[in-house]
């Protein structure tokens, strides 16, 4: 039988390189990996040293910066910047009314319209926002929720309208709910429909959209909502069996879905435990695909991520300092093998940030790819017995975890899922556990440099921030007005029609009548307005 | 203090809560009776809810930036029902955003990395300055 590194070698030699000199910087020629004849390696089950053999060797991971901000031309604006800068990727932020599916003329989106991302109403405006964009090169991220089906539908209308088949678009829908309840708290409807629009994006995406992610499955919230490392890795590994379990109930085959499954995790700045939280992550998902979902593909047990540095460690005092903090949080990122990276702002404890800010972050990731040269070997850290242990210990603690859910659930870690929010079994403890840190903060016990600790230099002038007006918000209106006004009033109520019924029965798949009314100019706010109705509101019963 | 209550509210459609939660308790922890209205709240809502439960302060909870439009609508909101109720302001809120927010009647902000004894205090001095203006 081949060894682990025999079968690792296969793989290296068939994957493409990268033309780099593979050395360090005193001329010491480099292995891709380190190991032994018998000891774990990338690109072999259980993956636990990464998806790939290659790694970074093939490609670095994608430098996807996440932009947003004001209307749809002042994102594209952006992005643009962004591609001329180098990043490699896009990923978009949505404004909250969006975030919520509500229109920029709703009330309740009152002093909200494109401050915390972009506003999008209408297909019009995604049209905007991607516009003079190859979206069959580029791949885009879009971090939407409790909306993403209709938001979705949105961006496969734009781009084929803008002329590029729905089969080449690459990219991700955020598209994962249950973390909503448990952590980011953008919902709408309850868990059991919004699970159904979960559901029929998987369905739609496996059957017509082989290059595009259809959920990624995020960690980050619930780690900036408060949960520890080991929260983060048990919640986010049990929410995606839950929708591995959602897709099968709905007759998938595993492996025709599975590949398509993506993580989404938060690099912290205890720099150690991040990296051994991204290797159990990636042990514990083969084994589970492979033993408990009976995956045969591996494309369905490996674990692939994006990762994004810790919002809530970056602090308004001294923030120069907070590019320090993002490096470090970055470098744990590659050292745990991401396959994409945002890296944060260092005004973003203050506002959304500067185009200087954010290049400055983009920059981090480049000296991390192009100087240092960790990216030359897979793993780097593999072998340590200090992450190796630390890689167990949080493996045992997540296994604990997800026994308690596959106990509540009664066998089932989609019911598991879904009583845990109902229960406020999540929140609880993610509550706790903030709370549990600041105490640690507030004792002097845990320090943050210039927040408790080091404070000279606190009272400096204040940078200069990225600033949103009022008059975004009039602009959007007025846009969303002038759609209202063009469209054809009878065909966006038949399709709002067919979006009713067709919500009504559970069996039948929405992705079709939602694109139909996107292209209908129905607005974000009308189309979720119909299904609300016939699926009803979430409201949520705080703990304290 | 004792005896004296608290509503906390989340105004807007911003869902970050994990700071109005770790408040929630720090407050509980220094003795007051703290009543949290949940999340997507409007500045009516919020001041009916602290008028019909006769607190003695309101705070809330901002971190999307839109701050400047709906603080000062939960203070008029409140004061439009009759209510010198004080309001404090806690989240992401830019330094020059202070000044206009204590002409609008905002009685305090607290920004991030206040502590628990930074934010014990303020809303100590808060209420003490309530009490002796009535």
């Amino acid at each position: 039988m081949a060894t682990n590194r025999e079968i690792w070698q296969r793989a290296y030699d068939g994957s493409p390189k990268r033309d780099v000199d593979h050395q360090t910087m005193s001329g010491i020629p480099l292995d891709a990996v380190y190991g032994t004849d018998g000891s774990e390696y990338p690109g072999v089950y259980p993956y636990t040293r990464g998806p790939y053999a290659s790694m970074y060797q093939s490609k670095l991971w994608t430098m996807r910066m996440f932009a947003g901000f004001g209307t749809a031309e002042d994102t594209n604006w952006r992005f643009k910047e962004i591609i001329k800068a180098g990043g490699t990727g896009l990923s978009t932020a949505f404004d909250m009314p969006t975030l919520l599916g509500i229109d920029s003329d709703d009330p309740m989106a009152l002093g909200e319209v494109g401050r915390c991302g972009v506003a999008i109403d209408t297909l019009a405006d995604m049209a905007d926002l991607y516009a003079g964009i190859d979206l069959g090169e580029i791949t885009t991220s879009m971090t939407i929720n409790s909306p993403a089906a209709v938001i979705f539908a949105m961006f496969v209308a734009q781009a084929e309208q803008a002329g590029t088949p729905r089969a080449r678009l690459g990219g991700t829908l955020q598209n994962d709910i249950l973390k909503e309840y448990q952590a980011q708290k953008e919902f709408v409807f309850p868990p059991r429909q919004s699970m159904r629009l979960v559901r029929d994006t998987i369905a739609f995406t496996a059957a017509e959209m082989p290059r595009w992610h259809s959920i990624s499955i995020s960690g980050y919230h619930i780690r900036e909502a408060g949960s520890t490392a080991v929260e983060e890795l048990a919640f986010t590994l049990a929410n995606g069996f839950a929708y591995v379990e959602l897709a099968l109930q709905a007759g998938l085959d595993v492996d025709a879905f599975a590949p398509r499954l993506s993580f989404f995790f938060n690099a912290h700045i205890d720099f150690f435990e991040e990296i051994a939280k991204y290797r159990a992550a990636r042990r514990i998902w083969a084994r589970w695909m492979k033993e408990r979902y009976g995956a045969t593909d591996a494309k369905s047990m490996q674990l692939r991520f994006h990762c994004q540095t810790a919002g809530v460690s970056l602090t308004a005092q001294q923030p120069e300092v907070n590019i320090v903090r993002t490096a470090i949080e970055a470098l744990a990122g590659v050292l745990g093998g991401a396959q994409s990276l945002h890296t944060n702002s260092m005004d973003e404890a203050l506002a959304l940030p500067t185009e200087k800010s954010a290049r400055i972050a983009l920059r981090t990731q480049q000296v991390i790819g192009f100087e240092t040269n960790v990216a030359h070997v897979a793993d780097p850290l593999g072998g340590s017995y200090y992450v190796e242990a630390l890689t167990e210990e949080m493996e045992r603690q997540a296994e604990a975890l997800f026994a308690e859910l596959d106990e509540m659930g009664g066998g089932s870690m989609l019911e598991g899922a879904i009583r845990g929010i109902e229960e406020n079994w999540f929140q609880g403890k993610i509550a706790d556990s903030a709370f549990e840190l600041e105490k640690r903060l507030n004792s002097g016990r845990r320090i943050t440099v210039g927040v408790n600790a080091f404070t000279e230099g606190n009272d400096e002038d204040q940078m200069e921030l990225l600033a949103i007006t009022d008059e975004d918000e009039l602009r959007q209106r007025k846009r969303l007005d002038q759609v209202r006004h063009d469209r054809d009033q009878q065909a966006v109520d038949a399709a709002l029609a067919r979006v009713a019924a067709d919500a009504r029965d559970p069996q039948v798949n929405l992705m079709p009548a939602l694109i139909d009314a996107v292209k209908a100019y129905a607005t974000l706010g009308e189309i979720m307005g119909t299904m609300e109705h016939e699926f009803g509101r979430h409201v949520e019963v705080p703990v304290i | 203090m004792a005896g004296e209550r608290i509503l906390i509210a989340k105004v807007g459609l911003d869902g970050h809560d994990r700071g109005i939660k770790v408040v929630a308790r720090i407050l509980r922890d220094a003795g007051y009776e703290v009543i949290y209205t949940g999340l997507f709240q409007t500045p009516a809502t919020v001041a009916a809810a602290a008028v019909d439960e006769d607190v003695d302060a309101i705070g809330l909870s901002m971190l999307s930036g839109a701050h400047m439009t709906l603080a000062p609508l939960v203070v008029q909101e409140t004061r439009a029902r009759g209510s010198e109720i004080p309001v404090i302001l806690g989240g992401i809120v830019p330094a020059a955003d202070l000044e206009p927010l204590r002409t609008a009647g905002i009685a305090a902000v607290l920004t991030p990395g206040a502590t628990a004894e930074q934010i014990v205090n303020e809303v100590r001095g808060v209420l003490d300055r309530a009490a002796a203006g009535r």
